[in-house]
């Protein structure tokens, strides 16, 4: 099952997604990986530099080409609360 | 209420600083993660699943109406437009960003508001009966002595880092509304024969994994010895309590382990050597934030008043507020208020800045500028004249605060759960919201009469499942929600623990059950009876039969 990594951001504690190039609050926006390894060596660097902190992958499916969380908890994450959809990424992204 | 001197005020402002240098610092790279977590908690500052979350302390659930506009004004100026109250007694708010934390705490600290012991393993924030200064029921005002403790326990250098958080309740009427039995330590005040004042010191409640009900240290401790005895049983369980193992370090698991009696035998020893050198507090300084908590100037009325009773007759939705969310005051012609913060369909607990507002305007004009919070997350207005409850009602429907089902079914506790929470397994909230829109008529809520029912997110129990005459607790199996029912329990001063009833539920299996349970109640209950006694009369087998099938 494909993946992608997240962290929170250290200044905002938004919740953040590896992009490649760099950190984004979209998970759609996540590159997807089978290997971990680039991923996690560009979070810890990241975290090294107190710039995001608590990384850890997350299991994705593919939406027409696009990243989305399987799990309940990381939807909730990557959408905001399920009881303020006016709130959170779900309105803002 | 208590009003914070120069030397209060000093601590508050020398804490925003130290805490403005530390964000600076995390903010820098200069502190990492891990350095920064334990001065972030101690500060009240806790990363959740969306962002990071600011809890503020409410000691002994009192707000003045400066605080309250405090409150709205972090809402709106901090967070996204609303905070939440919980369980005990205090606010969260939740889309906290780090970099604005200390400005945050300095807009607070300018009203007498922080977020001292709100985390750690230090003793929390007590909470105390909402009613605490408005009842006939009380021998006295508990938040005298809860202001004692606090006084007493904050920054206390031997208490900042015990096995682990230690959670005081207090209150000095028979009626426990503060669920002081489910407290690490519950106190209440009560008189003996000779009209004197005195403590009756419970330890070892809690919920959490292990739930047990609190047992009596001592029956009566004379009120002079508060401090000293407090220390002599902390001592106990700073020297006892399991570091070893954090599921076995709060107080509970000491005097189950040990036993009650041994437990008391080790802290009436302490206690002993405790005094040979420890000064009880001053019985002077005992008067002096006595002072801070005299009754406002009440009015000499009647105990009725004639606008009252014709709006009673006049408008039954206004009767139905009344009833239920009205109780009596000590004071001839005052009452209590409760604002539910439980609309239908709502999000138990929350609070807009907007509403917040509005509730600081009508403490100021119609209940002595006070504001309570209470642990089943509604809130107070403690002292509102009768000929003022019509009028305050008008203006309450007008802020949806005016919801009429203060002890009913709908008046659910949940803990944020899965929506907010990184602990949760499963979702609160919405579980709480899809039970109260299937019962969304109040009438039929009245039928069923008190019931109360409390949902939480994962075994840590702040929703307090445990003490609900339904609980429900949210699991996670195999990666889908689940929610285990339990029958029985209760918060109040006749305490006891709810059963599970039997295997759990999947989301709308646990809305369905629960209305299976309820209407098994109304075709069996005796006439009058409560929910929890026709439970406790019947046992949990008719309801088994109802929700699972004979078979």
């Amino acid at each position: 099952m494909p993946q992608v990594m997240t962290a929170y951001d250290v200044p905002t504690g938004d919740v953040v997604y590896w992009r490649g190039d760099g950190w984004t609050r979209d998970v759609r926006e996540a590159v997807a990986f089978d290997d971990a390894t680039l991923a996690e060596a560009a979070s810890t660097r990241d975290a090294v530099a107190q710039k995001v902190m608590d990384h850890y992958p997350i299991d994705v499916e593919l939406k027409d080409g696009k990243p989305w969380p399987t799990r309940y908890r990381e939807v909730v994450r990557a959408s905001g609360p399920s009881v303020r959809l006016d709130l959170g990424k779900q309105a803002e992204l | 209420m208590y009003q914070y001197d120069n030397f209060d005020q000093a601590i508050l402002d020398a804490r925003v600083e130290e805490f403005r240098d530390q964000v600076g610092r995390r903010l820098s790279g200069e502190l990492t993660e891990e350095q920064f977590r334990p001065l972030r908690l101690m500060n009240g500052v806790y990363l959740q699943l969306h962002a990071y979350m600011l809890r503020i302390a409410i000691p002994y659930g009192t707000l003045n109406t400066k605080q309250v506009r405090m409150l709205g004004h972090v809402a709106r100026t901090y967070d996204k437009g609303y905070g939440h109250f919980t369980t005990r007694q205090n606010i969260q708010f939740n889309w906290i960003r780090l970099q604005d934390t200390p400005d945050i705490i300095r807009d607070l600290s300018t009203v007498g508001l922080h977020s001292i012991q709100t985390s750690g393993n230090c003793i929390r924030n007590t909470t105390a009966d909402q009613f605490a200064g408005a009842t006939a029921e009380e021998v006295t005002d508990p938040r005298v002595w809860a202001e004692v403790l606090r006084q007493w326990s904050t920054f206390h250098p031997e208490y900042s880092f015990l096995p682990r958080k230690f959670k005081v309740a207090i209150t000095a009427a028979d009626n426990d509304r503060a669920a002081v039995q489910w407290h690490d330590v519950g106190i209440v005040i009560h008189k003996n024969e000779a009209g004197e004042l005195g403590f009756r010191v419970l330890a070892g409640g809690g919920m959490g994994r292990t739930p047990i009900i609190g047992k009596v240290v001592r029956e009566w401790l004379p009120q002079q010895h508060f401090l000293s005895y407090l220390e002599a049983l902390m001592r106990v369980y700073n020297r006892y309590g399991r570091r070893d193992n954090i599921y076995k370090a709060r107080i509970k698991i000491l005097v189950h382990e040990l036993g009650i009696e041994k437990f008391r035998e080790e802290v009436e020893a302490e206690w002993q050597e405790v005094l040979k050198t420890f000064q009880d507090i001053d019985p002077r300084e005992v008067e002096r934030i006595a002072a801070n908590f005299a009754p406002p100037p009440f009015e000499t009325l009647a105990d009725t008043d004639a606008g009252f009773d014709a709006a009673l007759t006049a408008d039954a939705e206004f009767a139905k507020w009344v009833k239920q969310n009205v109780s009596a005051h000590k004071a001839p012609g005052y009452a209590i208020a409760t604002l539910s913060l439980k609309p239908i369909g709502g999000i138990p607990g929350d609070a807009s800045a907007d509403q917040l507002d509005a509730v600081a305007d009508l403490a100021d004009q119609f209940s002595f500028g006070e504001v309570r919070v209470t642990h089943e997350q509604n809130l107070v207005l403690p002292h509102v004249k009768k000929a003022d409850l019509f009028v305050l009602w008008q203006e309450l429907v007008k802020q949806e605060l005016a919801t009429s089902n203060a002890g009913l079914l709908s008046d659910i506790i949940a803990c944020p759960g899965l929506d907010y929470c990184t602990l949760a397994n499963a979702r609160a909230i919405p579980v709480a919201q899809d039970i109260a829109k299937r019962f969304a008529d109040i009438e039929r809520q009245r039928d069923v009469g008190e019931l109360k029912i409390k949902i939480s997110g994962c075994i840590n129990a702040c929703g307090h499942h445990h003490a609900g005459h339904i609980g429900i607790l949210g699991v996670d199996k195999r990666g889908e929600e689940n929610f285990q029912i339990t029958l029985g329990g209760s918060g109040a001063e006749d305490a006891s623990l709810g059963k599970i009833i039997g295997p759990g539920f999947d989301y709308d299996g646990v809305i369905n059950a629960v209305e299976t349970i309820v209407e098994t109640y109304r075709s069996i209950r005796n006439e009058g009876e409560r929910f929890l006694d026709t439970y406790r009369r019947v046992s949990v087998q008719p309801f088994k039969d109802a929700v699972y099938g004979s078979n």
